[in-house]
């Protein structure tokens, strides 16, 4: 119990330094790292959608970028068609308004993960990796040869969708929505975690057939649980389109799929905060070995290797100890 | 739309489709013996490739930058194998996929490093240079030259599993590791064997496709990702899977280029037609795996049936 404590004032920590190290930043007026720690917070999220369908549920899917390409998609056709005043199709209008661009990622998010899942679920394992990175490589080309929303060169979001009372151009308010957001999002998934459907999730995960002997469908529950997952990761991906005001094919991009799961690791697969420490380590490693040496990737795949090889558990499992279950 | 168009998109179709299988061959046999999923095999197809395209512009030889090409991605392959890959045996696939995804990173940036940041060019020897008349189509010497050696390695690779001491390893090692270990044959030997002979193949294709592509790093990856599908289309671990797949994948998507767009033509305008056209061919080999995953969730030829 004292290893959970640890985790738990460990959690506190990390949620107090992500927001005290941008208000800082406002105070002292540097944009630059609002804008850092806004990114570090919504590639949190999507992390913190993969975090459910592989932490919980041992899905190891390498295509989640997908979703997160699609909501940002989602962000950028309908800011596209309010911008321009024309209907996106059979007579519905664009919107530039944040909530219902959340909505709308989200639903679709949830569609495309309910069709991927319920073809990609059938299989596991190997089969199932291989699955979720061909169909994600799928609407990566369809997004890169579509021609009319910009295919290869992207889409431009010319001005930030807005958010109701709040001015979103202004980086500081721009990450308060993305902290409160996440903070929501992590209390779905402590919430899910804690429920008798996360239960189900997780002891799928360790032996599926003794949960379907006693009478739990693991294609249902998975299923449920991928699509959640899906959803999580697209609302992040429409929040990223608004952040950079771009959206593009490469954040469909098979190495989006394995950078998020590469966030998920480095903070400790299944931990609460783990895809937080794993979204700021990676944001981090980019911006001050990104400074020093144009070849900085060599330097974390180095890194990624010793993790790997050496220290499970990532981060939050090296400072706070060992899981309690799994 | 000519015959001989369609013939020369056809013959295409069957070369992509078996420098897909050079790839695929690697992948699903590392598969099948060790039960490993290699990402970073699409690396080692970019490995020859660089290596060929090097060695034929300082040498002036294509022949003897195809050696180094095969030569660099079998001791590339040999190498991670021994230091890296070794240790992942034991491991469950997200340890694999992340130090695969690692090792993708680090060769990336290393080649980038060792070669520079820019493209290299690779020409086709010249007595490959030109056309050649099939009596019905003129067809570039060189594909067809990439036809008939991907033929030869398939059969090669099939004597070698079929026939041979070391494929009978390799079978029993698919069945049953612990089995043949205890019977003497030295099963980590026969693994980096096995490692450095399926990154030959990637090298070899890598070296192979470098001279109707340029050679830049991340060219591995889209191919990889094909692999995936031919593999998943296949049956994992199955060698006339991959085959069999690679064929369909190849063939399919490069008619579907073809046809599509000119299909779209009939009823859109040309301008629009090109675009839809190009983006639901994109689509259709996915497409195809998704119907193979109804019918058959295991593959068209399951090795472990």
């Amino acid at each position: 119990m004292r290893e959970l404590r640890r985790e738990h004032m460990l959690n506190a920590l990390l949620a107090a330094a992500l927001f005290a190290v941008p208000l800082w930043a406002y105070l002292v007026d540097e944009p630059f790292l609002i804008t850092l720690a806004t990114r570090v917070a919504i590639l949190a999220m999507a992390g913190v959608g993969l975090n459910l369908a592989l932490g919980l549920g041992g899905m190891v899917s390498f295509g989640h970028a997908v979703y997160f390409g699609l909501g940002g998609y989602c962000a950028g056709v309908l800011a596209h068609h309010a911008f321009n005043a024309t209907p996106v199709l059979m007579g519905l209008d664009g919107t530039n308004q944040m909530l219902v661009i959340w909505l709308v990622a989200m639903a679709l998010s949830g569609l495309l993960a309910a069709m991927i899942g319920a073809l990609s679920l059938r299989t596991s394992g190997i089969f199932f990796i291989m699955i979720t990175l061909a169909f994600a490589q799928m609407f990566f080309y369809f997004a890169l040869s579509w021609p009319a929303y910009g295919g290869e060169d992207g889409l431009p979001i010319y001005v930030r969708n807005v958010f109701p009372g709040l001015n979103t151009m202004r980086p500081w308010n721009m990450f308060v929505i993305a902290f409160v957001m996440l903070m929501l999002v992590l209390a779905l998934f402590a919430m899910i975690r804690a429920s008798r459907f996360g239960a189900a999730l997780m002891a799928i995960r360790q032996n599926a057939d003794r949960v379907a002997a006693v009478g739990i469908s693991p294609f249902g529950v998975k299923l449920a649980g991928f699509v959640i997952s899906g959803m999580i990761t697209g609302l992040a991906g429409a929040m990223m389109a608004d952040l950079t005001r771009f959206v593009s094919p490469s954040m469909m991009a098979w190495q989006m799929s394995g950078e998020l799961i590469v966030i998920i690791i480095l903070g400790g697969t299944g931990r609460l905060f783990g895809p937080v420490v794993g979204a700021a380590i990676l944001v981090g490693f980019e911006v001050i070995f990104g400074g020093l040496t144009e070849h900085w990737k060599f330097w974390l795949g180095l890194v990624l290797l010793s993790v790997v090889l050496f220290a499970r558990g990532g981060f939050i499992g090296l400072l706070a100890g060992k899981e309690r279950h799994g | 739309m000519s015959l001989a168009l369609l013939i020369e998109q056809l013959l295409n179709g069957v070369q992509f489709g078996l420098m897909l299988f050079l790839m695929s061959a690697g992948l699903t046999l590392v598969f099948g013996v060790m039960g490993l999923i290699n990402l970073a095999h699409g690396s080692l197809y970019m490995i020859g490739a660089f290596f060929c395209a090097a060695a034929a512009a300082a040498t002036g030889n294509f022949w003897l930058g195809l050696m180094a090409g095969l030569i660099a991605a079998a001791a590339a392959g040999a190498l991670i194998e021994v230091t890296v890959i070794r240790r992942l045996y034991n491991r469950d696939h997200l340890d694999q996929v992340l130090a695969t995804f690692a090792l993708i990173l680090i060769l990336s940036e290393g080649v980038r490093m060792l070669f520079g940041p820019f493209p290299l060019y690779l020409d086709a020897p010249a007595i490959l240079r030109g056309t050649v008349d099939l009596g019905i189509t003129q067809y570039s010497l060189y594909r067809l030259t990439l036809i008939v050696l991907g033929v030869a390695v398939a059969i090669g690779l099939w004597a070698l599993i079929a026939r041979t001491r070391l494929g009978i390893q390799i079978r029993a090692g698919e069945n049953d590791r612990e089995m043949i270990a205890a019977l003497g044959v030295n099963i980590r030997a026969l693994y980096t064997v096995v490692f450095a002979l399926g990154a030959a193949l990637a090298g070899l294709a890598g070296a192979l496709v470098g001279a109707i592509q340029s050679v830049q790093v991340g060219m591995g990856e889209p191919v990889l990702i094909l692999a995936f599908v031919v593999i998943v289309i296949g049956g994992i671990g199955s060698i006339k899977g991959a085959m069999v797949g690679a064929l369909l994948v190849g063939v399919i998507d490069t008619m579907g280029r073809f046809l599509l767009p000119r299909f779209f033509a009939t009823f859109l305008d040309p301008s629009q037609a090109m675009g839809v056209g190009a983006a639901l061919a994109s689509m259709l080999i996915y497409v195809l795996m998704a119907l193979v995953l109804v019918l058959r969730p295991k593959g068209l030829f399951p090795a472990h049936a």
